[in-house]
């Protein structure tokens, strides 16, 4: 048998509020206690910290993005980077299944022969456009040689066109990756 | 005749039927790699294993010959287990580099190991490494890792192009494909080993990491290098064009046609599809003016078109205008152009075949007249006249006779006459899809589309009047020659005109009784290549 909910069609306004409630001032005068009691409480610890005291308590739960950055989770999928072999060059051979999977068909690749036979094939280009990348990380996961993954941490590359947004196969083999100690911990960016 | 049971059903085949054949008969389609139709049985990969009824153990599909009463399963736990040990086996020696390799996605070894695969693998050795991507000659690369040893490239140029070129060297394990010393593989038929290669040892050059396989599309044609009209497939990528730096067409592959190039075709017709993305290629109308070549809209340079053979008519008569066609162009742009001139009146029609000084010929598939539709012509009537190489066309534009010519295709400044009479020539209207001496002449150009861009069919030598489907979107502003013939036609009030293939085609079989009796090949005959059938029955 089906549970039938029964869904309200407006919804409650007032119902319930006591008397004080009602009367409006007392809890604003409750509100503004509440905050200004965090506001000074924060300003204290903070002048503290400038005084080189207290250091061990933390102050407001705010991070000074950007100074501060959070650490994120390792599994979080952030911007790309391509692998590089021993001697710098690509891991990447061109095989085309991050371009196949990518539900965003924003990867372009442009396979090129490489001069050692045991190579083969390697990516003349490599160009992932960001603008359209849904951050899905198929990419990551079908790469049959650990050539691609989205474990810089970087996820502040936004741009002021379209076209800074898609990154070329030289600034994907460059992303060095950002990771700070952890989740929750914060690093200070220099 | 004997009747046999495959899978349940039966089916009576003639005396010496394999059990390969006849399965294939019923729509049955069993594993292979080394066994090929159109090649010997070479019973060499164990791949075909079926169960039979009464034998001791499983047999090879392949060699055994249907008998009666005899009941096959093609399907069984231990036909499932034999294929998965021998594709055991193959593997233990390939390198797996599907990332890298060219045949993925039409790769036999993929296809069947992903029904019946051993997905653990219990290989501890080392694998034996062997020379890697090489070329073998001008179109092939051989790499010896990933070849199975199934000698289908080896009996290919034993017994199709008989130029002995591969054997396989050395003993057991290290045995492997190799030229004979000296050799290379160059003969006019080499490409078709790629085709025939259930694996990604052979690989084309000319392909190579140009586009993955999966992004091609695939369109039915016919090939016009020559009169045999070979069946083909054109594989073009549209849709990822950086990926092959713009060229459309990567590559062209054999479909079966029993009749006319069973899986086969030459090499000559597997490259020859460059003219198609050539920077020569006409994309525009142009007229000559004073100030030299200008480009023109489509409507004005046919309203001009139409003027000025409407001008040339009025002011020196039907006989001042000639047609000058091409055995390259199809049966419909050929009637097409035959209605407008018969329309307006106009008798002087006449090809050039190029093909008078014949090409290289052999006694397989390449003819020695390199045109696609010289039988259409002479059928459609328009090689009445036996005079050599339209050159009476040359002498009446010498004597003034001849004031305006429509040039089809070709270059006709290649013929010394005509490089002479094209001077004295009032006004030329080129149509063709590639520029070349004439068209740089012609006071103007329209652009037209190549095999590749239209609908339309090829009369090849044996009369097979063979249909070609469009594969690609015209370059431009080019259209088929029998829409630019169309639009033509309609500032002349010629009564409303089919110029749809399929009209023109009834048209033209009911006009001309040939084109009624003749073979009309439909493009949907089988594919030649083999892996793309098995591709159809895996997916
Ligand atoms: S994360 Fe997803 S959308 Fe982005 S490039 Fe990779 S596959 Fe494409
Ligand atoms: S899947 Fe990996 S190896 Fe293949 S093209 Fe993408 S990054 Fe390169
Ligand atoms: S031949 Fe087939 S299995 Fe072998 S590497 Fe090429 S695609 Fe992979
Ligand atoms: S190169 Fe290809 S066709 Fe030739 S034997 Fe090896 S696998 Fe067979």
């Amino acid at each position: 048998m089906e549970e039938i909910v029964k869904v309200p069609k407006q919804a409650e306004k007032g119902s319930g509020l006591t008397f004080w409630q009602r009367t409006y001032v007392p809890e604003i005068v409750r509100g503004l206690k509440l905050t200004a009691a965090h506001f000074f409480g924060n300003l204290a610890v903070h002048i503290f910290h400038l005084l080189g005291l207290w250091t061990e308590h933390r102050g407001a739960a705010t991070v000074q993005y950007p100074e501060e950055m959070r650490g994120y989770s390792s599994r979080l999928r952030s911007l790309h980077r391509l692998t590089k072999r021993a001697d710098g060059s690509p891991r990447c051979v061109a095989c085309m299944m991050c371009e196949t999977i990518c539900p965003a068909s924003c990867i372009y690749i442009v396979a090129a022969e490489h001069p050692d036979p045991n190579i083969e094939k390697y990516p003349e280009s490599f160009d992932i456009d960001l603008g359209k990348c849904v951050f899905c990380g198929f990419c990551v996961e079908v790469c049959p040689e650990d050539a691609i993954r989205m474990d810089t941490h970087i996820l502040d590359f936004a741009a002021y066109s379209r076209e800074e947004m898609i990154w070329d196969i030289h600034r994907l083999l460059n992303n060095e990756p950002r990771r700070a100690e952890g989740i929750g911990q914060i690093r200070k960016m220099k | 005749m004997p009747t046999l049971t495959i899978d349940g059903q039966p089916i009576t085949v003639s005396k010496g039927t394999t059990v390969i054949q006849a399965a294939e008969a019923l729509g049955i389609y069993i594993p292979r790699y080394c066994y090929h139709p159109g090649l010997s049985i070479a019973g060499s990969c164990r791949m075909c294993l079926v169960e039979i009824e009464k034998a001791p153990r499983l047999e090879v599909a392949c060699y055994s010959q249907a008998a009666d009463g005899m009941v096959v399963h093609t399907i069984t736990e231990n036909v499932r287990l034999a294929r998965r040990s021998v594709l055991e086996f193959l593997l233990s020696n390939h390198p797996l580099d599907c990332p890298v390799c060219d045949q993925s996605g039409e790769c036999d070894l993929q296809n069947y190991y992903m029904e019946f695969g051993l997905y653990q693998s219990r290989f501890l050795e080392n694998k034996i490494k062997r020379r890697k991507a090489y070329p073998i000659g001008p179109h092939v690369m051989l790499d010896n890792e990933r070849c199975i040893l199934c000698s289908r490239c080896v009996r290919f140029c034993d017994e199709v192009s008989k130029s002995h070129e591969l054997g396989i060297v050395n003993r057991g394990e290290r045995s492997e494909i190799a030229l004979y010393e000296g050799r290379e593989l160059n003969n006019a038929y080499s490409g078709n080993v790629i085709d025939i290669c259930p694996v990604g040892a052979l690989t084309e050059r000319d392909f190579r990491f140009q586009c993955r396989v999966w992004y091609l599309n695939r369109t039915a044609s016919i090939c016009p290098g020559c009169a045999r009209g070979c069946n083909i497939e054109i594989h073009y990528n549209v849709l990822r064009p950086y990926q092959s730096k713009g060229k459309r067409i990567l590559r062209i592959k054999p479909r079966f046609n029993p009749a006319v190039n069973k899986w086969w075709i030459c090499d000559e017709g597997r490259y020859g599809f460059r003219h198609i993305d050539a920077s020569n290629r006409l994309r525009e109308c142009e007229a000559q003016t004073a100030d030299g070549v200008i480009p023109l809209g489509m409507e004005t340079a046919l309203k001009t078109a139409a003027a000025w053979i409407g001008e040339s008519i009025e002011q020196h008569g039907k006989d001042s205008v000639g047609f000058f066609l091409s055995p390259e162009l199809s049966n419909e742009d050929l009637y097409a152009i035959l209605k407008l001139a018969r329309h307006l009146g106009i008798s002087k029609i006449d090809f050039r075949n190029p093909g008078e000084h014949p090409g290289f010929e052999d006694n397989f598939l390449i003819r020695g007249d390199k045109n696609p539709n010289r039988r259409g012509c002479v059928e459609l009537g328009l090689y009445h006249r036996q005079r050599e190489n339209g050159g009476w066309m040359a002498e009446e534009i010498k004597q003034g006779t001849l004031r305006m010519l429509v040039a089809f295709l070709q270059d006709l400044s290649l013929e010394p006459e005509f490089k002479a009479a094209l001077v004295s020539l009032k006004r030329l209207i080129f149509v063709g899809s590639n520029s070349n001496a004439t068209s740089e002449q012609a006071g103007l150009v329209l652009p037209s589309a190549t095999y590749a861009e239209k609908n339309g069919s090829f009369t090849n030598f044996q009369g097979r009047a063979q249909r070609f489907e469009r594969a690609l979107v015209p370059l431009g502003d080019s259209l088929p020659e029998n829409e630019l013939i169309a639009r033509i036609a309609a500032h002349f009030r010629m009564p409303e005109q089919p110029f749809e293939r399929e009209q023109l085609l009834l048209d033209l079989r009911a006009e001309f009784p040939f084109f009624d009796q003749s073979t009309l090949d439909p493009p949907d005959v089988e594919l030649a290549y083999q892996t793309t059938i098995a591709q159809r029955e895996h997916a």
